[in-house]
């Protein structure tokens, strides 16, 4: 991103079919994003410090599909994904994530990923914008992969078959992604399940400092080249659960190369 | 083409009735309700749809086609009689077209149907079952209503029967659901919460019914035209200013000091939104909207200032 460029005109230059009120189909609305991404944007910038290697995997235009490991007890890592591609792309892309389903129930927090494209993570919602040629971002370890440990935090849970079933099914080249620090961002001793189902939020991490606000560790995100699947998604399990194996083996290897590159500090 | 209209005397059937008099129809109307002023060239029948009276009128005229707008969306009326009219009228409207000969049957429904809820998809398909009624069960009668119709495909196949799911219409204020609750300067919302809207402009409705009836549609369909918008930009725009209330609260104040009495489980519809493709619509019959989403809204405000 020029350093003169603002994230209004940003976001301005985002390919997305916005009405004269700045509302695209979806409702994902110009004068939210603004707010989403200047509050992002710096702490992208001056809190996390993130630094992006193999942006020239994402595809500029047309559908695909960002799919990447957890690390960190919050969803500070999908945030920077989502920011990484507003701020370094070019042209800039609006990535959208799959939102956890308790996240619609929560007021202001519904209205916000509403407006901001994040959307309840459903099979139709998936379908619907990668076939409108959308770039969406797939976390397939979902809140099991956020619940790491800090004892984990370069360990992969299991990933499902969804993400893949949908990548064959609309044809989406995948572009696997590695996120690193997160962990160290939000050291998580133990996660509390019970205070999260009164609270109706699936747990709540629990840090050494007991609060899980992140501190500010460097994180650093790494875009892998993109895999492409033939078939229909309707395969058997065995052939899907290959190429989820290949695309699980992909993103360790970045998170292997990211690690021996990384020095472990704040 | 002798065309028979089954609740005339709502705002949007009354446009119908004009637009397709116009075009050198014969319309022929039953309801139960006045319409005052009504075009001389129109045959009022003032009964009641579940009636005998109402049958003979089906009877006598014969008519090539029946535009089903029978069906109450008001809230206000008891749960037991909306179910009723909705119910009985459909089934009545039906049996009597497989009686009388009639060949092609427009059922205008309610993009209601697919309920609102946390979890729902943006962009309902047909194929789509109904969702959150249990939170909404004053809508049940009109899901059952579409439900039933439906039915009437594989029962009476030599019927020409099509489902429309309508999106809200905003034309005349004080006419239909959403522009009875844009009706006051302050329109309340849930606190957090900010839906899609989706509505069509009444002409684009009738325009939409019309074209459904000239191209015989068969089957199911969503019927929606611009993009949807979110209901506070929904509000700005119609001149109105948002009154966003925490929930608990909302829920006190609906039906006292001026809120709109409104079931609890409508707020459902003030949290979620429902908003449908209406893609196999427009492949079917061509439509295109003649309003865009905000022309739509400011023909509202310049008419509802």
């Amino acid at each position: 991103m020029a350093r003169d460029e603002t994230i209004k005109e940003r976001i301005d230059r985002l390919e997305l079919p916005f009405n004269q009120l700045g509302v695209d189909p979806y409702g994902i609305s110009k004068k939210h994003l603004r707010v989403f991404f200047e509050a992002l944007g710096a702490l992208y910038r001056h809190y996390f410090r993130v630094r992006c290697f193999g942006l020239e995997n994402v595809p500029a235009r047309g559908r695909g599909m960002l799919v990447g490991n957890h690390s960190g007890g919050v969803a500070v890592d999908g945030a920077m994904v989502l920011t990484s591609c507003m701020l370094e792309l070019e042209p800039p892309r609006l990535a959208q994530g799959m939102a956890e389903k308790f996240i619609n129930r929560l007021p202001i927090a519904s209205t916000w990923t509403c407006r901001t494209g994040q959307f309840t993570g459903l099979p139709e919602h998936a379908v619907r914008l990668l076939e409108d040629d959308r770039l969406l971002m797939v976390f397939p370890e979902g809140a099991r992969g956020t619940a790491k440990l800090y004892s984990e935090r370069y360990s992969l849970v299991d990933f499902g078959q969804g993400f893949m079933r949908l990548a064959m099914r609309t044809q989406s080249p995948i572009v696997p992604l590695a996120v690193l620090g997160g962990g160290s961002a939000i050291p998580t001793v133990a996660n509390l399940y019970g205070l999260g189902r009164l609270v109706g939020v699936p747990y709540v991490p629990v840090t050494p400092y007991v609060l899980p606000l992140p501190l500010p560790a460097r994180l650093e995100i790494h875009y892998g080249a993109p895999m492409r699947f033939a078939g229909t998604g309707s395969e058997e399990d065995e052939l899907v659960e290959r190429n989820v194996a290949e695309v699980k083996r992909a993103i360790l290897t970045l998170i292997e190369k990211g690690r021996r590159h990384r020095r472990e500090r704040w | 083409m002798k065309i028979l209209i089954p609740g005339i005397a709502a705002g949007l059937a009354r446009r119908v009735a004009k637009s397709l008099l116009s075009q050198g129809h014969e319309v022929i109307g039953i309801d139960a309700r006045p319409w005052p002023n009504a075009p001389a060239k129109i045959e009022l029948h003032g009964v009641d749809i579940r009636k005998r009276a109402a049958e003979d009128v089906f009877r006598r005229h014969r008519p090539d086609a029946v535009i089903h707008m029978a069906t109450v969306t008001s809230l206000e009326l008891s749960g037991e009689e909306r179910h009723r009219i909705n119910l009985g009228g459909t089934r009545a409207v039906f049996e009597h077209c497989h009686a009388y000969g009639v060949k092609q049957v427009l059922f205008v429904g309610r993009h209601t149907f697919y309920g609102a809820a946390p979890d729902s998809p943006l962009y309902h398909t047909e194929d789509e079952p109904p969702q959150a009624l249990d939170s909404f069960p004053e809508l049940a009668d009109l899901v059952a209503a579409d439900l039933y119709a439906a039915t009437a495909l594989w029962r009476y196949p030599k019927l020409t029967v099509g489902l429309l799911r309508l999106c809200y219409t905003l034309g005349e204020p004080g006419r239909g659901t959403l522009a009875s609750f844009l009706v006051h300067r302050r329109v309340p919302m849930v606190l957090g919460f900010d839906p899609l809207f989706q509505f069509l402009h009444e002409d684009d409705a009738v325009t939409a019914i019309e074209l459904a009836l000239e191209k015989k549609l068969k089957g199911v369909f969503n019927v929606a035209g611009p993009p949807p918008l979110p209901l506070s930009m929904l509000i700005r725009a119609a001149g109105r200013k948002p009154l966003p209330l925490p929930e608990p609260l909302l829920k006190l104040l609906l039906g006292r000091s001026g809120f709109p009495l409104l079931p609890h489980g409508a707020l459902g519809h003030l949290k979620y939104p429902v908003v449908m493709d209406a893609s196999a619509f427009k492949k079917a019959t061509g439509f295109e909207p003649r309003y865009s989403e905000v022309e739509t809204v400011r023909a509202f405000r310049a008419a509802a200032p």
